[in-house]
């Protein structure tokens, strides 16, 4: 016998085996048994349930809410603006005693006013050198702050998402020249190109400004957003770039272009919003690192101008008086902390909450 | 299954297709990887042609490659008589030929429902006029393949493995194909889930008057839904022929040992079969072995065999068999 007959012999046993019972069609029970039946949820649903169970994010995102709702509404009817000097009213001689008060002092037509028994708005937490109350200045700080923190990161977001998405989806040449040019800022000693960009913004674009609706907001914090879109979006685009990196092998893609599907909407359809919770963590974790900055600018008088005041330009001016006067560095100061804590805090739970790699 | 073959002009014609990846090999050095290389064959219109190999032979590269998603290395491809080159021809060709991928779980987007997953083709065609007729269209593609309509807005991970490939054919379906290519759709599912799912795919056949390029590394599933089978073996074709030939007399070493190592239930027909068992491991598709690629496991080899590449040659009408001891071996 050869081999080849042998060989065939064994097939005919092997045709034999299958069972053509296994091919008959499935009955309807049998469908009905493969549908697991399990309540409707998800992704999203899933991460807000998760998230409400953090409580270390859930008090961090109070205080956050908190602490904005009273930047935004406080200097809205609180009687003191930030930018009056209370000693130098119009048509009066300047009355000195309004400087330098300690909380909840008065100065002495306040104290005569009251005295007559009119009532007085207190200064919570005094007021400053020049006169101005301390509390609606650490207020519109803080908004000052915030607004910063929140425009810089949408700044980053924005261009660290289109040059992310497009070096990763495109690939090859491209994204090596885009990485390229990421490693060379990304290897710039970043403090040290910040103070000089913002030096040297802060001198060219004064004059620039002037006249035009942005000389309101003020050329140092123009220049800080310029500063975070020159060199702050780094990081988000290799982030985005890796996302979209790793999606992009994942077969609903190869599906999608099977479906004759182009780049742009695979970028919008499937790879973004696959991303998206990581994008949005890192934005929120973005903002305490703008503010931050915001701060330490300020701090050396490259920030906001004067007579804004920010977190970091309050205790900046507080370093002059700061034997008699701390609290006018720690106020601010504990403010920053707050708020920089309370959303690192928050971004933690967010990804906890909905970064796939850890809920499987 | 084999219904009556109308045309005499196959429905897809692949003409020395290759597929190389470039793989970095050094920090400036690259070698080609040869996923599929040479192969060249016919599918004509309303059969099943089942595709078999080892992991990593090559299958679901050519699977690929065959519908465009891999621009080819060199070859070609041609639909009804036209061959694919411009952009414009690939994009004809997607709504004639479609894909159902191996892996239920990664080919579903785990944010969309299942009615965006299935209307996804429809949407990137503008195949519909009104949002209703668009829903109308989705409920009925998951009536074909069983899927309840109440599940149009869930997610797919709330689905077992079995409804997720259904969801997967759904979308396969949606433009109305000629031709699909399955690429192992049911290796990822259940056995017990198997045989309905293959069975689904057989009615479908039937009903829409589909093509198939069946892909699998069971020799069992693809006997039961193929009307002709092709071995691959490292990127190439070793034999193509007639689904019961092949089981019943396959020629190529390969195919034989493929085929005696299938387990028998009956220990002494087991015994009594002489198994050819392949020895060692399968080389690497990065350098593979000079001459017959089989060369280095196979039983029959000679030294002319890892000199020259045998030809993928027809013995016997619609048989082909790329061995150069084909006579010699089954005589
Ligand atoms: N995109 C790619 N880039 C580089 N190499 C690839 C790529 N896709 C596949 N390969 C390689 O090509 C060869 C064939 O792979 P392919 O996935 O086609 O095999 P297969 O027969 O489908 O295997 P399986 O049964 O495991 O699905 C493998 O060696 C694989 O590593
Ligand atoms: S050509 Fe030689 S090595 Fe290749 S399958 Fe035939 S006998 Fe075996
Ligand atoms: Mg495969």
């Amino acid at each position: 016998m050869t081999e080849g007959s042998k060989v065939n012999e064994n097939i005919k046993n092997l045709s034999m085996q299958v069972n053509l019972d296994d091919f008959i069609p499935a009955t309807a029970e049998e469908k009905e048994y493969m549908v697991q039946m399990r309540p409707s949820t998800t992704a999203f649903k899933d991460g807000i349930r998760r998230l409400r169970k953090n409580k270390v994010a859930m008090v961090s995102f109070y205080i956050i809410v908190i602490i904005t709702l009273a930047a935004i509404f406080v200097p809205m009817f609180w009687p003191y603006k930030y930018e009056m000097m209370l000693g130098m009213q119009p048509g009066k001689p300047v009355d000195a005693t309004f400087n330098n008060l300690k909380p909840f002092e008065y100065s002495t037509t306040e104290q005569a006013l009251r005295d007559q028994g009119q009532s007085v708005f207190p200064h919570i937490f005094g007021t400053d050198s020049a006169g101005r109350d301390y509390f609606i200045r650490v207020v519109y700080g803080t908004r000052i702050s915030l607004a910063v923190g929140f425009f810089a990161s949408i700044i980053v977001l924005v261009i660290g998402l289109l040059v992310g998405s497009v070096s990763g989806y495109a690939g090859g040449k491209v994204d090596m020249v885009i990485m390229r040019i990421v490693d060379i800022i990304y290897s710039l000693p970043d403090m040290l190109m910040v103070i000089l960009l913002a030096s040297v913004l802060k001198m060219t674009l004064a004059s620039k400004l002037e006249g035009t609706p942005l000389a309101k907001i003020g050329s140092n914090i123009i220049s800080l957003f310029i500063i975070f879109a020159l060199l702050y979006w780094v990081s988000m685009a290799r982030l985005v770039r890796g996302q979209i990196l790793s999606l992009r092998e994942q077969e609903y893609v190869l599906a999608a272009q099977a479906a004759g599907a182009k780049g742009s909407w695979v970028i919008r359809k499937h790879l973004l919003p696959n991303c998206v919770s990581v994008i949005v963590i890192s934005t929120a974790l973005q903002i305490p690192s703008a503010i931050f900055t915001e701060s330490y600018l300020s701090f050396l008088g490259l920030g906001v101008n004067a007579p804004m005041p920010s977190l970091g330009s309050l205790a900046s001016d507080a370093l002059n008086g700061l034997s008699s006067y701390p609290y006018r560095l720690v106020i601010p100061a504990i403010v920053i902390s707050l708020i920089v804590l309370s959303l690192n805090l928050f971004g933690d739970g967010l990804r906890d909450a909905f970064d796939p790699k850890l809920n499987g | 299954m084999s219904t009556e073959l109308k045309s005499v002009q196959p429905l897809i014609e692949v003409r020395h297709l290759k597929q190389y990846f470039n793989i970095n090999t050094g920090f400036f050095k690259s070698t080609p990887l040869k996923a599929v290389d040479d192969i060249s064959f016919t599918i004509r219109e309303g059969e099943t042609l089942g595709l078999v190999g080892e992991s990593g032979c090559g299958k679901t590269t050519a699977g690929r490659t065959i519908l465009h998603l891999y621009q080819p290395t060199a070859g070609e491809i041609i639909y009804r008589g036209k061959s694919i080159k411009t952009p414009k021809d690939v994009e004809e060709f997607r709504t004639k030929a479609t894909m159902v991928f191996q892996d239920p779980y990664s080919s579903l987007d785990p944010r969309m429902t299942v009615a965006d997953i299935i209307g996804e083709p429809l949407d990137v065609h503008h195949m519909y006029k009104s949002q209703e007729e668009r829903r109308q269209k989705i409920l009925e593609l998951m009536d074909h393949v069983g899927l309840n309509s109440e599940h149009a807005a869930r997610y797919a991970h709330e689905f077992s493995g079995g409804q997720r490939q259904r969801v997967g054919i759904a979308r396969a379906l949606a433009v109305d194909p000629d031709f699909i290519v399955c690429d192992e759709p049911v290796s990822a599912l259940d056995v017990s889930i198997q045989a309905q799912v293959i069975n689904m795919f057989d009615e479908l056949q039937d009903q829409m008057g589909l093509t198939y390029l069946f892909i699998a590394h069971d020799l069992l599933v693809v006997r039961h839904i193929s009307d002709r089978i092709a071995v691959m073996y490292l990127g190439r074709m070793v034999e193509l022929a007639d689904a019961d030939e092949i089981y019943n007399r396959p020629l190529h070493p390969y195919t034989k040992a493929l085929i005696s190592a299938v387990p028998v239930p009956d220990p002494n027909v087991a015994r009594a079969n002489k198994r050819i068992a392949l020895t060692g491991e399968i080389p690497s598709p990065l350098n593979a072995p000079s001459g017959c690629p089989f060369h280095t496991r196979c039983p029959y080899a000679k030294p002319m065999c890892s000199e020259s590449m045998p030809p993928f040659k027809e013995v016997e009408k619609g048989r082909f068999v790329a061995c150069h001891r084909t006579e010699e071996i089954n005589s």
